[in-house]
């Protein structure tokens, strides 16, 4: 049999590439700056928003999905990504308003006097006023692009090696990583650490150099980004968990110890896949953050992993277009609930108000999705239209030992 | 005389139906409530989310605003930073709003700030905070350093004979903040930096043992020590308990704190902890009319006999007021006219005087310094003038030279050495 | 302490005639302001003149001082005790009136106490004796000393001794002879107590000077340059006494700059070019070589000047034989003081410890038993707490509201634990990582409901009287009550553990079905069953633990959370499937953040992250925990 191209063999990929594309077409045609204005700008940031979190899920859905690692520090990535972009998105633009203010001033700073005043204005609002180290490349955006994917992709490396090559696995791993992930956002909520803190860094919606382009403009920019992430990365995905490679790391999820047996490396194989997973988190944190405006420690706390987690299961992890469903159902879900828009349900001697049951609904809903939906609301598709081939991901073989 | 006022209050709310029902015609203008109503911040915020609402009702039911009924948007930006950007951008462009009542730390201002300031929004921001700050776009409503800090030390210093100094804050940026103000002025009154201890503590922290051995351990160079606690929600409640468990008693270490209210005493049993103290710019138990009022009408409103009222409520309360009055005084309810209105705007404060909104957006408040009763609420043992509020504090060198005036010189951010405008647009 | 002392004051009022103090009336009609807004600074002169006018003045003070002073709108002033008010010049009864209270704040407070205490050290009733001791503890004056050393004997063995303590330290403050002083530091010397070290250090601070000569003063010590004592603070503190110009910052050379700015440019150097710093010195030097701005401190003056000087340290207080005596016992008790300081943060650790343990012993036995991990533990926590606050709402008595409150959070947690396993875990037995998210789903929707139920503000819930306060060793070592008891309730709970577990039927079972389900099933045991008790009884011991932490800490709906992470922490740290393991870890994890809380006093937040850091290295190399579990069941 000649091996066709992975993505002819795989015609899920088309079908997701061409919906991503042709809902960018309609947003972009509906949306303020280029169309209708039939969706108003802050829903276009909702929605590029999202088109991130899917992308997060998707990596997420690699690792746990395909690799058979719950990992509950996947945020962790995520935000650091964002904090890496943050840091020159907030250095070149408060470094302009100095220099702008400095301008003023009879004789031209020194380049001294104008970090000197940039690390003031930036760090003044926590009560501090020297520019911490880990500063030293926010002045360069191409610098802080590569930190974007080094610095989390490191982490995992440093992290995944110590663990995988302890053997550290299932439930303890799981642990782990959400040990991790509060460990690095307690040390953000420090002020010491030289990250401002519980503020965090803010106002990063405003892109230094595109001051004359309103938000409405920016907004479908970084959708557009976020789409293209998003559709890149899936492909990336989907290549990985194709061919050989895809087999290994399938049988690792489902019994580590045989694939040790048949001689594979296994720690490899997971180191490689945990790490190019946090890169796209990361990506996918460095397009996100600057459509929220503001990332901030809170981000990093495991309750954020979990929610990932769950939106995977949702969708139905061990294929990697129900993490992009349950990543966008749910978060859709949420903001819509928490918008206040949604209808009260009046019963007779008590108003159930979403914004108070809402969180009750959700919880309930994944135990129900858990205990009746396996495979997530992916796994509807395969009532719909039962599969030529059934590549079945069992994932539960290996947890019923774990 | 219970009946009597009853009878009163049925009649009033008689008549407020009628002129309520009045004002039902006309487009109703649109108010953005932004409080968080789940997560952390949920404890301190959907207080203030009912008095905005309460206060809605209130004014629909005396005949609306310019004629028209004021309709509240509710949204819960759940304590999620990142979400009261959204949230905010959402009223401002989907609900279109002329206004927004909220946030609670000054995280989510900064994170609402951009947004406001794009969309050239209104902000009332009701809580207590650091200063540093002065946007076109918002009303601070709480105090700045300068009416709750400073103030409160000064007092500790004079009338308790304070001479060692322990800061214990949440770590975040208001007691950093405050706790950096802070030290330059004890400094510059005198006081040798051994004899200031700062620690933080994370939010919800519950392990305080150590910490209030640490604050006893003080007392050994024979100096008089005070607490400035910018302990922030409900980790005071362990710390106090603590406190009291330690026997610390108000006369050996007296606690001021700056984030402890009647809601937060309503969270723990408070015998032991009579005579520690509190600065704020409201106390339920501030003796005047307008407070009395203002306390029937909310427990009758949350229809809880038990719930207290607090310094947000009241900042909310003012802010929502002169609002209205801007508005009236404008006739329209767009930004700018709204905002050029409201500076000087007066509007009466709970505690028998007035708030006037100042050029710098601030207000003017007088400082209550109150001592915990055994019932949770306080003694006011201190009360000032109104204080007008500073957005840029003397005591920091860099903020000294800084100047808000919005009306004259249209800008929040003014050098006052160099007679230039450093920047119109926030720091956020 | 005030009420008996008003109650008694009125009393002798009484007896006296209702006649007129005209200068007690005089000095109230001349201080009315002042009484009603008195400050701590300036109240002292008015409060010993009231005090001058007799017992009427006296009996005024104690009612001002117990917050009992009430002033009538025509300036009056009443002393009110209850319901009945009296005139403070006449005593005589005023009915119907209607005084505005006077609320003194505690700083004039303490004033008034401290001028009333000479009288009080005599007073018939012991516990006015014992407040004047109190009151001359917290702020003793030289005029005290006096007082407490003309008072008669003290017939009550604790007083007498508390009073000898306080002679004693204001001796060391305020005697006039040195020799007493000595005396009375010696005669402590080798004390812990925090007054006696509150005595001492004053005596002890030093100042630094800086002198060509050697200073007439008590000199401490010579201090030479490196070390603690840096060439920096040298040249600080020569700066600060006018010997040397401070150096040129920055800040002033570009406004000196700035200010001789002549056609666009600065002795000749454009402008422009001034924003490097080497141009602006150049510019500089320039300048002050024409005399336009004045020169610079260098280097060399520095170095002249430092070589000039001589540095010390002198005490403040001028008596060398107080000082030594003050050092040799401040010495003496620098050993003891650190080995209590020790003990005490011995005793934090073990009380985190014992706080986690309770927190974890559930988690531990649902995880260890049955490899689930149940995110909803938390929330069981939480629950129990709000258990114990219902209960306390309905039960008044907080002791019998207590002994209700225990086994009640047990029982409500107990049968949320088996609803939860009966329609959630059973169904996802074998599927450890699913089970986590279903229950992760439980929390929050529990979470929700408790804020939908109780509101988002923290209930209180208090520890009955008895457990209030602190066990006290001295003023160093202390712990509070409630953690003692949380103690002695983790005791109590390994102890019950270690008893169902090797000594009843149901241990016997569980301990089977731990090591092979399959095999015990065959043997006729139901691990369905088995399953469900000890998932009821994990989740009872969160609900009791709830009880215990919301004792101590805040009871909102986000408690169990703050718990949960630690909970995994400790089971996993000490090793799954072993009660001695949990103790293990609690015990590592506790003494561990107080160590590291000790090294960083002013920053809680870097200990926990450190802690957790030292967590995820640990498992790194003790995967399987501190104590491992061993056997078949090991290698599931």
């Amino acid at each position: 049999m000649t091996r066709k191209p992975f993505i002819l063999r795989n015609p899920s990929i088309l079908i997701v590439l061409a919906v991503l594309a042709l809902f960018t077409v309609a947003v972009t045609a509906l949306s303020a700056a280029y169309g209708t204005g039939a969706i108003p700008t802050s829903m276009v940031k909702v929605l590029g928003k999202t088109l991130c979190l899917a992308l997060a899920a998707v990596a997420m859905d690699l690792v746990w999905g395909y690799l058979g690692i719950l990992s509950l520090g996947q945020m962790a990535f995520f935000a650091l990504g964002g904090y890496m972009i943050g840091q020159w998105l907030m250095y070149a633009r408060t470094e302009a308003i100095v220099a702008a203010s400095m301008a003023g001033n009879p004789i031209p700073p020194t380049p001294q006097e104008l970090q000197e005043g940039v690390a003031n204005q930036i760090f003044g609002v926590v009560g501090s006023a020297d520019l911490p180290l880990v500063w030293s490349f926010a002045h360069s955006l191409p610098l802080q692009l590569i930190l974007v994917v080094a610095v989390p992709g490191l982490l995992a490396l440093v992290f995944g090696w110590l663990a995988f090559r302890s053997r550290v696995n299932g439930v303890y791993l799981s642990i782990l990583t959400q040990a991790m992930t509060l460990a690095l956002a307690l040390w953000l909520f420090q002020n010491d650490s030289g990250f401002r803190g519980n503020n965090g860094l803010s106002g990063l919606q405003n892109i230094p150099g595109l001051d004359g382009i309103d938000q409405a403009t920016l907004s479908v920019w970084f959708l557009w980004a976020s789409a293209a992430a998003l559709g890149l990365a899936y492909v990336l995905a989907a290549w990985v968990v194709s061919g050989k490679f895809g087999s290994v790391i399938r049988a690792i999820r489902d019994d580590e110890t045989r694939v040790r047996f048949l001689g594979y490396p296994v720690e490899g194989f997971k180191l490689a896949v945990f790490t190019l997973a946090a890169m796209l988190t990361a990506v996918a944190g460095a397009l996100y953050y600057p459509q929220a405006g503001i990332i901030n420690p809170a981000e990093l706390m495991p309750i954020a992993s979990i929610y990932l987690a769950v939106w995977v299961a949702i969708g139905g992890r061990g294929r990697l277009y129900g993490a992009i469903i349950g990543a966008v159902v749910v978060s859709l879900l949420s903001s819509w609930f928490t918008g206040g828009r949604a209808p009260a349900i009046h019963l007779p001697g008590y108003t159930v108000n979403w914004v108070d049951w809402w969180q009750v609904a959700l919880g309930l809903g994944f135990v129900l999705v858990t205990l009746f939906a396996p495979k997530g609301i992916a796994g509807l598709f395969d009532r719909l239209s039962p599969p030529r081939r059934v590549p079945a991901p069992e994932p539960q073989a290996k947890e019923a030992q774990a | 005389m219970m009946k009597k006022l009853s009878a009163m209050l049925a009649l009033t709310t008689a008549m407020a139906l009628a002129t309520g029902a009045m004002a039902q015609d006309g487009e109703p203008i649109k108010i953005g409530v932004l409080h968080s109503l789940s997560g952390t911040m949920a404890i301190s915020e959907t207080t203030l989310k009912d008095t905005v609402l309460m206060m809605v009702e209130q004014q629909n039911a005396k005949g609306g605003l310019l004629g028209r009924p004021i309709e509240a948007v509710v949204v819960d930006p759940a304590s999620d930073w990142p979400l009261f950007a959204e949230k905010a951008r959402e009223l401002l462009t989907v609900s279109d709003v002329d206004a927004i009542f909220g946030c609670w730390t000054s995280v989510s201002r900064k994170s609402v700030l951009p947004v406001i300031e794009e969309l050239n929004g209104l902000l009332f921001y009701p809580v207590q905070y650091e200063g540093e700050e002065s946007s076109k776009n918002v009303i601070y409503t709480g105090a700045a350093p300068n009416q709750q800090a400073i103030p409160a030390v000064d007092y500790m210093a004079d009338e308790l004979g304070v001479e060692k100094w322990a800061l214990l804050g949440t770590d975040y940026v208001y007691p950093r903040t405050t706790n950096n103000i802070l030290d330059a002025y004890l400094k510059g009154k005198g006081v040798a930096e051994g004899d200031i201890f700062v620690n933080y503590t994370p939010f919800g922290h519950s392990d305080w043992s150590k910490i209030v051995a640490d604050v006893v351990a003080l007392g050994a160079d024979g100096k008089k020590v005070g607490v400035v606690s910018t302990i922030n929600g409900d980790a005071n409640v362990g710390f106090y308990k603590e406190l009291a468990a330690a026997g610390v008693s108000a006369d050996d270490i007296p606690v001021m704190a700056f984030s402890v209210g009647e809601e937060e005493l309503a969270g723990l049993d408070t015998t032991n902890l009579v005579g520690h103290l509190a600065a704020w710019n409201y106390f339920q138990s501030a003796e005047s009319d307008a407070n009395a009022a203002f306390i029937e009408e909310w427990k009758a409103f949350i229809g809880d006999d038990k719930r207290v009222t607090n310094d947000p409520m009241e900042a909310t309360v003012i802010g929502f007021n002169a609002w209205v009055a801007a508005v009236e005084k404008a006739g329209t309810t767009d930004v700018d006219p709204v905002l050029d209105a409201i500076v000087g705007v007066e509007v009466p404060n709970l505690t028998g005087g007035t708030a006037t909104v100042l050029p710098n957006h601030h207000l003017t408040k007088p400082v209550l310094i109150g001592e915990i009763r055994e019932d949770g609420q306080f003694d006011i043992v201190s009360q000032t003038e109104p204080v007008p509020g500073d957005a840029w504090t003397d005591f920091l060198p860099e903020s000294a030279k800084l100047d808000a005036d919005w009306p004259g010189k249209d800008c929040g951010m003014f050098n006052t050495e160099t007679n230039a405008c450093v920047q119109v647009q926030s720091n956020y | 302490m005030i009420r008996p002392l008003i109650a008694l004051v009125l009393t002798l009022c009484l007896a006296l005639p209702a006649s007129a103090n005209p200068a007690l009336e005089a000095v109230i009609a001349d201080n009315l302001d002042q009484i009603q807004k008195p400050s701590r600074k300036t109240v002292e002169p008015l409060v010993a003149e009231i005090a001058a006018t007799g017992p009427e003045g006296l009996a005024l003070l104690s009612a001002w001082a117990g917050r009992a002073l009430g002033v009538t709108d025509d300036g009056r002033l009443l002393i009110v005790d209850g319901d009945s008010a009296r005139d403070a010049v006449t005593g005589a009864a005023v009915p119907d009136a209607d005084p505005k209270m006077l609320r003194p704040n505690s700083g004039v407070r303490s004033v008034i106490e401290s001028a009333l205490v000479a009288g009080e050290i005599s007073s018939p009733d012991p516990a006015r004796r014992a407040a004047a001791l109190a009151s001359i503890a917290r702020d003793g004056t030289a005029g005290h000393l006096a007082a407490l050393r003309a008072a008669p004997p003290e017939a009550d063995p604790a007083l007498a001794a508390q009073r000898e303590r306080a002679t004693n330290l204001l001796a060391i403050r305020f005697d006039p002879d040195p020799a007493a002083r000595v005396a009375a530091i010696e005669g402590m010397a080798g004390d812990v107590g925090l007054d006696f070290r509150a005595a001492l250090n004053p005596l002890l601070a030093v100042t630094r000077v800086a002198s060509p000569t050697e200073p007439k003063a008590n000199i401490a010590r010579e201090l030479t340059i490196g070390g603690d004592f840096p060439r920096e603070a040298a040249i600080a503190l020569l700066t600060a006494n006018g010997t040397l110009q401070p150096r040129l910052t920055p800040a002033d050379q570009r406004n000196a700059l700035a200010a001789n700015i002549v056609d666009g440019a600065v002795a000749g150097i454009p402008v422009a070019e001034l924003d490097d710093p080497a141009a602006r010195d150049r510019a500089y030097e320039a300048l002050e070589a024409a005399g336009a701005v004045p020169p610079a401190a260098t280097d060399a003056e520095a170095e002249a000047a430092l070589a000039a000087n001589r540095f010390f340290e002198t005490y403040a207080e001028a008596d060398r034989a107080v000082t030594d005596a003050a050092r040799a016992a401040q010495t003496r008790a620098q050993v003891r003081l650190a080995a209590m300081t020790g003990i005490d943060l011995g005793l934090d650790a073990l009380s985190l410890a014992s706080i986690y343990f309770l927190a974890a012993i559930g988690l531990a036995i649902t995880f260890g038993v049955m490899r689930v991990i149940n995110m909803a533990h938390g929330e069981f926590i939480m629950m129990g707490a709000y258990t114990g606050y219902v209960t306390q709402t309905l039960i008044a008595n907080r002791t019998l509201s207590l002994v209700v409150a225990l086994p009640l959070a047990f029982a409500v947690t107990f049968a949320a634990g088996v609803l939860l396993y009966r329609l959630v875990i059973r169904h996802l037995a074998n599927r450890p990582l699913e089970t986590l998210l279903a229950t992760f789903g439980v929390s929050i929707a529990l979470q929700q409901l408790a804020k939908n139920i109780f509101g988002t503000q923290a209930r209180p819930l208090t520890a009955p009287a008895w457990l209030e306060g602190s066990i006290t060793v001295n003023d160093v070592i202390s712990i509070s009550s409630i953690r003692v008891a949380i103690f002695v309730l983790a005791l109590l709970f390994l102890g019950l553990f270690l008893f169902i577990m090797k000594r009843t039927r149901l241990g016997l079972e569980v301990r089977a079905v731990t090591q092979n389900p399959g095999m015990s099933a065959s043997m006729g045991i139901n691990p369905d069953r088995i399953a469900m008790m000890t998932f009821g009884l994990g989740s009872g011991i969160a609900g009791i633990a709830g009880v215990a932490i919301g004792l101590f800490a805040q009871v909102t709906s986000e408690l169990g959370q703050q718990y949960i992470v630690q909970s995994f922490m400790t089971v996993v740290v000490g090793g799954v499937g072993n009660i001695w393991g949990t103790l293990a870890g609690a015990a590592l994890i506790g003494g561990l953040s107080k160590v590291i809380e000790f090294f960083n006093p002013s920053n809680t937040l870097a200990a926990q992250t450190f802690m957790i850091l030292f967590i995820v290295i640990f498992i790194q190399f003790r995967p399987r925990g501190i104590i491992p579990q061993r056997g078949r069941a090991a290698e599931a």
